[in-house]
């Protein structure tokens, strides 16, 4: 008989029976208390995107926070499947993150090359370090411009989508697309970089900048804002470690854990930069302070990446010598990680021989990363929920896929 | 006042007009200020705002007020029906009854009675039953969070608001609002915030009390009319839109003119107690009734102006920390404050 205990809808949280209580008043009354249960979401100006969150107060303190997730559910694994070739599957890949689609594509690209064990030339790995890292510091301003708007400070996002809007107009020049770029492609890029790129590339770094300056100064330590994120969702190095948290998030924690050093790939390891973790300057290591923190800081080391690369950019094809229709041997299989803006981005890939291929798993790392809030959301208050949540920075895109 | 009397015998149709005149004050004041938060708030956040309807977009406002007249009004299922219809009026009722002791010039005053600082504080408690009324008739959980919340923070920073007004009461002898503004009256030295008119040895001692006392009673006014970094009850990101969420049409309008409405007396009073009301800062030049209106207004609006300025720049204050601000910073620096000017004024 099949299980259809999956097929289910979501429900309240299993034999959940709401606490009772009683409060004596001044006046010598007994009154009933009583626990509530809020949904948040999908429709909830932060929980950025279609995320539902199932909470249970008492008061505005949170007993228990249930994340309910598939809103956003595009079939992207079976989709792949369906595919005539591999190439087509770096669209989909795409939609997937699609705050930060560059360092997915890498990321699909890179795992159908090593399964196919193709070498790419030195200037396409060049160009996609710089894509990826441009690609990070835009993902990480939306990151912290929302953050911004989760503490109820509007101008930041403002702020944040200007300088954004800076790199896109980069990305519309190289490729034409600003959001879904088709860009890097299995064995190399769609386009090579324009003649006038570096020049813009450059003069967006030295503006840039002093821009992080403004933005710390404007949110990162502004009184309230530190009062709002220090000692929130505290987020200790063994459970960041046991729910597989990466990316910003698990570096927060203070464990010194990045992919583009650790499980080097591309040209990471040619570069001059320092991976960057929180410290709990503010407060406890691992809170939403320290979260937000690395991200800011990891903006400046993508920049010292991107000038890196741009002045050793060397000469050279944008495309490796591939098979016209890639068919990798029958029974291949690969998984195949790197570092998005999100963490730990991996691809398992099976090949039955054909040009499609048998099976793709993505592991996405918003998704892993959400699992761990109903763990640090316990006992906070539901104004910390919003910046716990926003701290986590999910794309709804990539943890429904 | 007594030149509308004149002309018009009739005691009651002064009386009519008189409390009609804050009404229109309110609603072009209403659209003006509309007008400058969103070019405020644009021009803060590098952009430019509306500039299509009208020149620079200056008819904007009133389009909007056009818009939110057509709206359906929506009435949510299993709301308390009367209570949400009656909620927003509730509320602007509190802050229209409290424009009727501003002292907008030394001729005009909607009412002169004896104790207009009390009639305020009392009228801004009215504020809060609208929108408790608000967050509980909307049979929705965030605007019953909204609602709460609202009542909390109102309370709890009426405190500092009251002891900041007795405080200027004991300076000033007298809870007339039209008293306490001609007894700052002769130019800036003479303005409360910085010592009143005292004799100079007095008074510098009592500068940094009053000094302070300002500045917490225009905190406090950032509280009561519920704006950032106090916005807790209509914290968008997290309590959706708090107590109106469920409201649309005309009676989200109402909210909204209440709450530009209440911005303004908050400024006012502000003004009124601490910066020398309708009194020009230039002493004899450039005063008189005329120029009274002018300079009340003025002062206020640059309050507002302020109010803007910090709404659009800081992130909010979490609940627990907004009761802490209330009861154990600026209530126990007020006590202090109120001793200390106790203790002056005796001796």
């Amino acid at each position: 008989m099949q299980d259809t205990s999956m097929l289910q809808p979501p429900t309240l949280p299993t034999n959940y029976t709401v606490k009772h209580g009683h409060i004596r008043t001044s006046t010598g009354k007994t009154v009933r208390t009583e626990e509530m249960i809020i949904n948040m979401g999908p429709q909830h100006p932060s929980t950025h995107g279609v995320l539902r969150l199932e909470i249970v107060v008492d008061g505005e303190i949170i007993v228990e926070c249930i994340p309910h997730i598939g809103y956003l559910h595009r079939c992207f694994e079976k989709h792949c499947e369906h595919m005539t070739n591999y190439q087509q599957v770096i669209p989909y890949v795409d939609r997937m993150d699609y705050c930060s689609a560059m360092t997915n594509e890498w990321a699909f690209a890179l795992a159908v090359e090593r399964l196919l064990k193709i070498e790419v030339p030195e200037r396409v790995e060049y160009i996609r370090v710089i894509m990826a890292e441009l690609q990070r510091i835009a993902s990480h301003l939306i990151a912290v411009g929302t953050y911004g708007i989760d503490s109820g400070a509007f101008t930041p996002f403002l702020y944040t989508f200007i300088d954004r809007e800076k790199i896109l107009d980069l990305f519309e020049m190289t490729c034409g697309a600003r959001l879904l770029y088709n860009y890097i492609w299995i064995g190399g890029l769609s386009h090579d970089l324009p003649p006038k790129f570096i020049e813009q590339a450059k003069d967006f770094i030295s503006y840039f900048r002093p821009r992080i300056k403004m933005l710390n100064d404007l949110l990162s330590y502004n009184e309230i804002f530190v009062k709002r994120t220090a000692n929130v969702g505290v987020l200790p190095k063994d459970v960041a470690i046991n729910y597989a948290v990466s990316g910003p998030q698990l570096r927060g924690s203070g464990v010194n854990w990045d992919l583009r050093r650790d499980d080097p790939y591309s040209v990471y390891h040619k570069l001059n930069w320092e991976p960057q973790i929180g410290k709990g300057e503010m407060g406890t290591v691992g809170d939403c302070w320290d979260r937000h923190i690395v991200r800011m800081r990891e903006m400046e080391q993508s920049l010292n990446l991107v000038e890196q690369a741009l002045s050793t950019l060397p000469e050279g094809n944008i495309q490796a010598a591939i098979p016209k229709r890639i068919r990798p041997e029958k029974d291949a299989e690969i998984y195949v990680r790197s570092e998005s803006s999100r963490g730990e981005l991996g691809f398992y890939i099976i090949s039955d021989g054909t040009a499609s291929p048998y099976r793709v798993k993505a592991r996405g790392p918003a998704f892993v990363n959400l699992s761990v809030l109903p763990e640090i959301a316990k006992g906070a208050m539901i104004a910390d929920l919003v910046l716990i949540a926003g701290s986590i920075d999910i794309v709804l895109g990539e943890v429904d896929r | 006042m007594e030149f509308i009397q004149s002309i018009l015998a009739n005691e009651l149709i002064v009386a009519i007009i008189l409390s009609l005149l804050p009404l229109f004050f309110i609603i072009i004041y209403a659209l003006i200020v509309l007008y400058t938060e969103m070019k405020v708030a644009a021009h803060i956040q590098d952009r430019v705002a509306y500039m299509r309807t009208g020149w620079h977009g200056v008819l904007q406002p009133i389009a909007d007020m056009v818009k939110l007249l057509q709206k359906e009004d929506i009435i949510p299922a299993h709301a308390d029906k009367l209570l949400f219809r009656m909620a927003p009026f509730i509320a602007f009722i509190g802050t229209y009854a409290a424009y009727a002791v501003l002292p907008f010039s030394s001729i005009y005053i909607g009412s002169n009675i004896n104790v207009g600082v009390f009639f305020l504080v009392a009228m801004g408690s009215l504020v809060v039953i609208g929108i408790l009324m608000a967050g509980w008739a909307s049979n929705n959980k965030w605007s019953l969070f909204g609602g709460v919340r609202s009542a909390a923070q109102m309370v709890s920073y009426e405190i500092p608001t009251a002891l900041a007004i007795i405080i200027v009461v004991m300076i000033t002898g007298s809870l007339n609002l039209q008293e306490i503004t001609k007894f700052q009256e002769g130019g800036i030295g003479h303005w409360i915030v910085f010592g009143g008119p005292l004799p100079w040895n007095q008074k510098l001692i009592l500068m940094p009390f009053t000094f302070i006392t300002f500045l917490i009673v225009f905190v406090a006014s950032i509280a009561e009319v519920n704006r950032t970094p106090f916005d807790l009850p209509e914290a968008e990101s997290e309590l959706v839109q708090g107590f109106n969420t469920e409201y649309s049409g005309m009676r989200f309008a109402m909210f909204y003119l209440s709450e530009y409405a209440n911005l303004f007396t908050v400024s006012a009073v502000v003004v009124a107690l601490f910066l020398g009301g309708w009194s020009s800062p230039f002493g004899t030049l450039m005063s008189g009734p005329v120029w009274g209106i002018f300079w009340f207004v003025l002062k206020a609006y640059l309050f507002v102006f302020i109010q803007i300025w910090i709404r659009w720049t800081l992130p909010r204050l979490r609940v627990d920390q907004l009761m802490y601000v209330s009861w154990k910073v600026l209530t126990p620096w007020l006590f202090v404050c109120l001793l200390a000017v106790g203790f002056i004024l005796v001796n």
